[in-house]
């Protein structure tokens, strides 16, 4: 066990410096010692889960978020077979962009939540509302996750969920983004189910909303 | 006996100059907030210059407030550069698509020539409109995108820090050209009739790139950049946290720093006076849902807190107040600044 905290220790430095080599060279160590994907999937999980935190705690930059996330997609598709951890699939979670273009905080998020093993439907960026909901019905979501960078586009998650609820659907919706970051009040205001301050909160909400 | 009362510009100076003027200056970071006074699209309202004019002068009647804001929106310089524009009712328009598609093309970009630019003819005009009406009465803000920040436009956020991580070359390259996109375009506005420039730099805030990496990258083009603009600058981190570049900042000569909600008033106060004069710090997307009451009680939080010595210009945290700010809490902050903002201080004040 002190093993692989050492690891992830040093894991999470290599990505802090942004030295995918350096990171490339520990988990390749840590497969041939022990032969074992979901030790390298924890490594990855908890290092990225620590480097998250210490974003929202302001220790971490969000570049040192988002390159980690970049590196450890890399590696994990070079050293880890498609399907070595089994998704989780239920509940049937899907993402999208309202309105902007500005795709970065989504693709945090959904690399997060691949890292925890949730496989998840990418709606893409800048979709209205209609086209939002209309995808969210056709593919019989569970969960919809929203980001938006823009406050116009925020508050448009009102006109998401009032169009859901005519439709007779009882979706739930979680938000993020920069305007809900910095206005706590703005996912209740609009009426989210939840809304999350970092992309790591997407794990513990989707388990907290789908649960009541 | 009674101080007399200040012109705008006599008023911001004394600030800058960490003495305390008549009152507070405030900075009602008014942008796309004139298409909502001149009651049009934000896409008409910024066709033309002088629509532009004409709501700067009247909002700054209205509001009472110490500046005259010449910015018209950030992808303004990527539509100089031949990219497009998402225009959206309510809100701030937006960049599409990116400019530079791939890193290979950095090389061989060529960025325009500021005054030959039909984009940025219409801010210069705007500016030179203004000066003539209120000649040295009311001060100018021009705008910049800094160099290390311009280019989460040009590529996109992500291929960007990309760039930033793993190609330091392309990266040198494309800081170099626009460091001198940047500084032509800051003089032309300061030639126009702009009083300062403020530079806007989100990037350098550890919430988005941490220090170290900052230090090493973005920040010698800043101050490369900053001392080739021929007028006073304020480096401004659009809401981004500023406190452990605060020093730093201070030292690439900016006169003033720009200065997050997020950030701890007493702590900044500390750090940077009497160095830098402050600017910030009203929280732009909660002043959406405040009251007059909460407005009130913000404004004077910040005064008390900063206001002392001089060093403060009250506004927002990010550079533009959102549309859907409605105009009674504007008129309340500006109330409150006349009422809590007069030097000298009175922290009793009800
Ligand atoms: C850097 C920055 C810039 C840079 C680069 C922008 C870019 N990305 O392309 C520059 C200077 C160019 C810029 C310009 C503008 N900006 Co700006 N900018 C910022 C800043 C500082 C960071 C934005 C960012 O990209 N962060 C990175 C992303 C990935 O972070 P994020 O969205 O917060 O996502 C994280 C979490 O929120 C979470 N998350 C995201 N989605 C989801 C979803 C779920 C379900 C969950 C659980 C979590 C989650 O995960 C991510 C990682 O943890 C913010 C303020 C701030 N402090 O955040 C303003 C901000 C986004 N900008 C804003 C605005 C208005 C603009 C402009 C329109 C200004 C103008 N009038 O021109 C322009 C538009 C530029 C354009 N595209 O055309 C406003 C938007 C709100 C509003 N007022 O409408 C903000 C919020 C500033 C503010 N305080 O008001 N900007």
């Amino acid at each position: 066990m002190n093993k692989i905290r050492a690891s992830i220790k040093e894991f999470t430095h290599a990505l802090l410096q942004i030295n995918r080599t350096e990171a490339a060279r520990i988990l390749n160590r840590c497969y041939k010692s022990e032969n074992d994907f979901c030790q390298l999937e924890q490594i990855i999980r908890e290092s990225l889960d620590h480097i998250g935190t210490g974003w929202e705690k302001g220790i971490f930059s969000l570049a040192q978020v988002y390159m980690s996330g970049v590196i450890c997609e890399q590696l994990v598709d070079s050293y880890l077979p498609q399907a070595a951890v089994g998704p989780k699939t239920a509940p049937k979670i899907a993402i999208g962009v309202l309105e902007d273009y500005h795709s970065l905080g989504k693709r945090i998020v959904s690399s997060v939540l691949r890292a925890a093993g949730y496989e998840l439907l990418d709606f893409g960026s800048g979709l209205s509302p209609e086209k939002i909901v209309t995808k969210t019905i056709e593919h019989q979501v569970d969960l919809l996750l929203i980001s938006t960078l823009m406050l116009p586009s925020a508050l448009k998650v009102a006109e998401v969920k009032q169009k859901l609820q005519h439709a007779g659907e009882k979706i739930k919706i979680i938000v993020g983004g920069a305007p809900f970051r910095l206005d706590p009040q703005l996912g209740q205001r609009v009426g989210a189910d939840a809304a999350g301050s970092t992309a790591f909160d997407a794990v513990s909400l989707i388990e907290k909303v789908y649960k009541t | 006996m009674k101080a007399r009362t200040m012109t705008s510009f006599e008023r911001v100076t004394t600030a800058l100059n960490q003495r305390e003027p008549d009152q507070v200056p405030l900075f009602l970071f008014l942008s796309l907030y004139g298409a909502k006074e001149m009651g049009m699209s934000v896409q008409k309202y910024f066709s033309q210059p002088d629509h532009v004019v004409t709501a700067q002068l009247k909002m700054k009647a209205k509001y009472r407030h110490d500046c005259l804001y010449a910015f018209f929106y950030a992808a303004i310089e990527i539509e100089a550069m031949g990219g497009e524009v998402v225009y959206t009712d309510c809100g701030p328009p937006n960049t599409g698509q990116p400019v530079i598609k791939s890193s290979s093309k950095i090389k061989t970009l060529d960025l325009p020539r500021v005054r030959t630019n039909r984009c940025l003819i219409r801010v210069l005009e705007v500016i030179q409109q203004l000066k003539a009406k209120v000649g040295t009465g009311d001060p100018i803000i021009g705008v910049v995108m800094s160099p290390f920040s311009l280019a989460a436009l040009q590529l996109g956020l992500g291929k960007y820090l990309e760039l930033l991580y793993f190609d330091r070359h392309s990266f040198r390259t494309l800081m170099q050209k626009n460091s001198v996109f940047c500084i032509e375009w800051a003089n032309a506005q300061l030639e126009a009739g702009a009083d300062a420039i403020c530079y806007f730099n989100p990037l350098a805030s550890p919430d988005l790139i941490e220090r170290k990496t900052y230090l090493n990258t973005g920040y010698p083009i800043d101050k490369l950049t900053l001392s080739q603009i021929n007028g006073p600058t304020a480096m401004h981190l659009a809401s981004g946290m500023t406190l452990p570049v605060v020093k730093d900042i201070i030292d690439t000569g900016a006169a003033v720093l720009g200065f997050s909600s997020q950030d701890d008033l007493d702590q900044i106060k500390q750090e940077t006076y009497p160095n830098i004069c402050l600017l910030g710090n009203l929280n732009g997307l909660e002043m959406v849902h405040w009251n007059t009451d909460q407005a009130r009680q913000q404004v004077r939080l910040i005064i008390d807190k900063v206001g002392p010595g001089g060093s403060l210009i009250l506004a927002d945290n990010h550079g533009e107040i959102p549309w859907q700010v409605p105009e009674k809490i504007l008129l309340a902050i500006s109330e409150a600044v006349q009422h809590y903002g007069r030097y000298p201080l009175d922290g009793n004040k009800k």
